[in-house]
């Protein structure tokens, strides 16, 4: 039997077989507490008392409180708008994805609708931006990052390869200097920085500031894994392109940028994965995304000490989206 | 247009907004007070430093406190590297194991780690370490002289006795009977395992001999803490266990990639030669799949580094830490991240020159 069933596969020899029984008894030995922990002892519901009282998990503290971790500041009343927001662009997202286009169009009608839903205005309760937070924040600081930084890292990956001196070295220094400092980094600099280099009567907020902040680091890794794309096309390409009498730009277009993006695709998603997560960084100076609305959650002082399960929850939300990323990648890569 | 033109004119408008950034920053600088430039560093900090592997004081100034924040990334970068290599090849290698147990079990280690942003995590190992374990007075002793608490993990340190001196000279010892046997063996089985016993027996047994087994300070309790020993506090244990976690989950996917690489007739062929798997693994795999394996290693060995940044958020002094204190107190903002930027870009040269010397070494070499 290939394979031979669950002897031949765990037990094939004595090798597998100690190592098998050494990770069995691994699994035996933090498994059971855990779970214990988890469900069994864990509070489903009741106050803080009660949980206080219980040794297992309290996920009454995540029933208590889900809705400002996943919202935020945002008005309670209000709340339906930014869920309406996330399941619009969940939806022309899966649409994307799954039909493999890019959807221009309704990428651009679903934002426009989904500022429309979190400012107000226009027969809805206007919300400030300061009160925005939670999943929507940092679904929006992804979304924004990745769509703003795509066409500066577009430039600074031809600018790479530009057979110009004085156009490469800026968008090499630019690229490597960025790359070579933590994402904190940038952060600090667009909080405390950046206030400094605009003329006087100007200001970004802080939300615009981390925004940029974001773009700016995002360009950098996203114009390697374009060049890395680039690199991949075979000079045929080029001249099969100048045979044709297309022009630079039209054999850029057409020919060579649409191969480039899609041998570069693995890189991508990579990157938007990593952009998804390192958003949680704007914690760091102070925005009330989902890593920070989690923080805030476990701040109540009625509900002080149930750190892991607030964490696990929001471990989770990230966990799946991340996977869902990687998931949609995966499936672009695979056009037939 | 010409290029030439075209580049110089590029060239005008970058340096022409550089000044403007500059300009208006003058202003406001000038508005607020702040003189430019890096004077402040020779100024008194006036802020305490919470761990410091430097002698350092509140009294001290802005550059001896950027130093220790400096020394205190590259002490918790360090040994996080080398873990995350250790267990990011373990589980890389058990990602590609025949053992179905241990290949799900890899595949879920790796992907409940990656997936989940590094900053959470820290924050989780931290409030584990500070909430779940117990005070100092009822702290878990796994082993003697070795305290675990909420208030970090307590161990014994060398004290200054004669027996770490002995040791000293035993290994020199053993060095100069080493280096002449150097020759001894060679090619036979067990030479390895034969030098390195050589090495480190005479200073085990000078040390022993001096009374080494008493030559530990034990960490004690005094009050409502321990005293003496070894101290790594929490936030030291989270950020680098943390580091550890996440990098060695990206260090398992590069190994199996590099594992992927090598041609499945190599480990027939060694299979053939007679050599059991773990011998084949170590002396026909792994050494071709390190030229897979190091290019995406140094980048990850630099993401750690910058990583390590993420101490600002659980309160771990690291350099990042210290400037953002010192942008605070004096308004050098502009210096401030200059610093950073500075430290990590060199920090980042280093460790990439370091992976690149070690590339040309596992590097295929006479392609023909």
């Amino acid at each position: 039997m290939s394979g031979g069933g669950w002897r031949g596969r765990w037990f094939a020899s004595p090798r597998e077989a100690t190592l098998s029984l050494v990770l069995l008894g691994l699994l035996a030995w933090t498994l059971p507490g855990l779970l214990r922990w988890a469900l069994w002892d864990a509070r489903w519901g009741g106050d803080a008392e009660a949980c206080r009282a219980a040794v297992g998990a309290c996920w009454a503290f995540v029933g208590e409180k889900w809705r400002l971790i996943l919202f935020g500041l945002y008005p309670p009343g209000e709340q339906w708008r930014p869920a309406l927001a996330m399941g619009l662009l969940a939806a022309v997202a899966a649409a994307a994805v799954w039909r493999r286009r890019p959807l221009w169009g309704a990428w651009a009608a679903v934002l426009a609708l989904d500022a429309w839903l979190l400012a107000g205005g226009a027969g809805l309760a206007p919300v400030p931006v300061s009160r925005w937070g939670g999943l929507p924040l940092t679904l929006l600081l992804t979304v924004i990052g990745l769509a703003g930084a795509f066409p500066l890292a577009l430039v600074l990956a031809l600018g790479r390869r530009s057979p110009l001196p004085v156009v490469r070295l800026l968008a090499t220094g630019y690229v490597e200097l960025i790359r070579g400092v933590p994402l904190v980094s940038v952060l600090f600099m667009a909080s405390t920085m950046f206030p400094l280099l605009l003329p006087p009567g100007f200001g970004l907020d802080k939300l615009a500031r981390a925004q940029l902040a974001l773009v700016l680091f995002v360009a950098a890794y996203l114009a390697e894994a374009i060049r890395g794309g680039l690199q991949a096309i075979p000079d045929g390409q080029y001249e099969a392109a100048a045979a044709l009498g297309l022009g630079e730009r039209r054999a850029l277009a057409t020919v060579i940028l649409p191969q480039a993006l899609r041998a570069s695709l693995p890189a991508i998603t990579g990157i938007a994965i990593g952009t998804f997560k390192d958003t949680s960084l704007v914690l760091i100076i102070g925005l009330f995304d989902l890593m920070t609305a989690t923080r805030a959650a476990l701040g109540d002082p009625r509900w002080l000490g149930f750190s892991a399960e607030a964490y696990l929850f929001a471990g989770s939300i990230y966990g799946v989206l991340s996977w869902a990323l990687s998931r949609a990648g995966r499936r672009l890569e695979e056009r037939g | 247009m010409s290029a030439c033109v075209r580049q110089a004119l590029l060239l005008a408008l970058v340096l022409g907004g550089l000044a403007w950034f500059g300009h208006n920053a003058a202003l406001k600088l000038a508005e607020q007070g702040v003189s430019g430039g890096f004077a402040f560093l020779g100024r008194e900090a006036g802020f305490a430093i919470a761990e410091s592997p430097l002698a350092y004081g509140p009294g001290d100034s802005y550059l001896r406190a950027l130093a220790v924040g400096l020394l205190n990334t590259l002490k918790v970068a360090a040994p996080a590297l080398l873990g995350a290599t250790l267990l990011g090849t373990l589980v890389g290698i058990g990602l590609r194991a025949r053992n179905r147990l241990a290949a799900r079990l890899a595949r879920a280690y790796v992907e409940a780690l990656r997936n989940v942003p590094l900053l959470l995590q820290l924050f989780l190992w931290y409030a584990l370490l500070t909430e779940a374990l117990p005070p100092p007075r009822q702290a878990w002793q796994p082993l003697p002289g070795v305290f675990l608490s909420g208030r970090g993990l307590f161990l014994p340190a060398p004290g200054a006795h004669p027996a770490w001196a002995a040791a000293g000279w035993g290994l020199l010892a053993g060095l100069a009977a080493a280096l002449p046997a150097g020759r001894w063996r060679r090619g036979r089985r067990g030479r390895g395992v034969a030098m390195v016993a050589l090495v480190l027996a005479p200073p085990l047994a000078a040390w022993l001999a001096a009374g080494g087994l008493g030559a530990w300070t034990l960490p004690a309790l005094s009050g409502f803490n321990f005293v003496g020993g070894l101290v790594l506090s929490p936030e030291f244990a989270a950020l680098g266990l943390g580091l550890t976690l996440y990098s060695a989950s990206y260090i398992a996917e590069i190994v199996r990639a590099g594992l992927d690489a090598v041609p499945a007739g190599q480990r027939e062929a060694a299979a053939a030669l007679g050599l059991k798997p773990g011998q084949a693994l170590r002396l026909v795999v792994l050494p071709q799949a390190l030229r897979v394996i190091v290019p995406p290693l140094a980048g990850q060995y630099l993401s750690l580094v910058k990583n390590s940044s993420l101490a600002v958020a659980i309160g771990y002094p690291d350099l990042v830490s210290v400037a953002n204190t010192a942008i605070n107190q004096t308004g050098h903002a502009i210096e401030g991240v200059a610093i950073i930027m500075a430290a990590y870009l060199s920090v980042s040269l280093a460790v990439a020159a370091l992976m690149e010397v070690y590339n040309r070494r596992v590097a295929l070499r006479g392609q023909a």
